[in-house]
């Protein structure tokens, strides 16, 4: 099991394809950044093709995650620090 | 050939539950040992099991390892495969292959599509590389047969 399952964390989405979830994340939150497939959250390596949109709302992060048996979720966590450690290194993804 | 002479290849498994997938792993590492490279199989704890079980002496598959260690000693280590096949037959099987072939830019790299909707499932395929792509559920034989030309295996009869 990955350090991720072991947050405490929302579901806020489920079952959608890995475009949809990007869509999603876009809509949804009101800053978006975009990371590569590899990179850490939570200690985590993030899974999806590029590019992967991680959002943020305030001191939430929501991000896909994907379980090969499971499909992808949409999580929302509370971390403030890793929030901010996103802003520090992501791309903020171009506005629409 | 000598262990330091061998290619490396990296073949990554998806979820268990489409039952080609178990015997063409086998048969993957087979072939693969066969033809000059060292195979690193990564799967989930249910394909380990499962494999683990289907070659008990590992006279097919000697190493695995956890999809999520794959990704990590690539990205964390920097280690190299000169092949990577990647396994998968939903979207969540395209994920990690779109990871692994964002991670290993410079390996050959195979998508191996298959299951019920392989040709829905083709179509999420966003990055290059080589694709094969097959129908297949229970039967092998298809799909073996379609891997055996495109990675320049002898066609056996067995």
């Amino acid at each position: 099991m990955g350090c991720i399952e072991e947050l405490t964390y929302e579901v806020l989405a489920k079952g959608l394809t890995f475009q949809e979830c990007r869509e999603f994340i876009a809509k949804l939150c009101p800053r978006v950044y975009h990371i590569e497939p590899g990179t850490k959250l939570f200690g985590e390596a993030i899974i999806g093709p590029p590019p992967i949109a991680v959002g943020t709302d305030g001191v939430f992060l929501i991000f896909p995650y994907v379980k090969p048996c499971h499909e992808t979720f949409v999580l929302k966590v509370e971390d403030p620090g890793e929030a901010a450690r996103l802003a520090t290194f992501a791309k903020p993804a171009p506005k629409k | 050939m000598t262990e330091a002479e061998e290619k490396k290849a990296l073949v990554v498994l998806g979820c268990p539950e489409v039952p080609v997938q178990n015997s063409l792993a086998v048969f993957t590492a087979y072939q693969l040992r066969k033809n000059g490279y060292s195979p690193l199989i990564a799967g989930n704890p249910a394909v380990m099991k499962l494999l683990m079980t289907s070659d008990p002496e590992k006279h097919y598959i000697s190493t695995m390892t956890t999809l999520e260690k794959a990704v990590e000693d690539i990205t964390d280590k920097g280690e190299k495969y000169e092949l990577c096949l990647a396994f998968a037959h939903s979207d969540a099987g395209i994920s990690y292959a779109a990871t692994m072939r964002y991670l290993l830019p410079e390996a050959r790299f195979i998508t191996i599509v298959f299951g019920k909707e392989a040709e829905a499932i083709a179509k999420l395929i966003e990055y290059e590389g080589e694709t094969i792509v097959e129908v297949a559920v229970h039967n092998p034989m298809s799909l073996r047969k379609k891997m055996s030309e495109v990675l320049g295996w002898a066609v056996s009869k067995n």
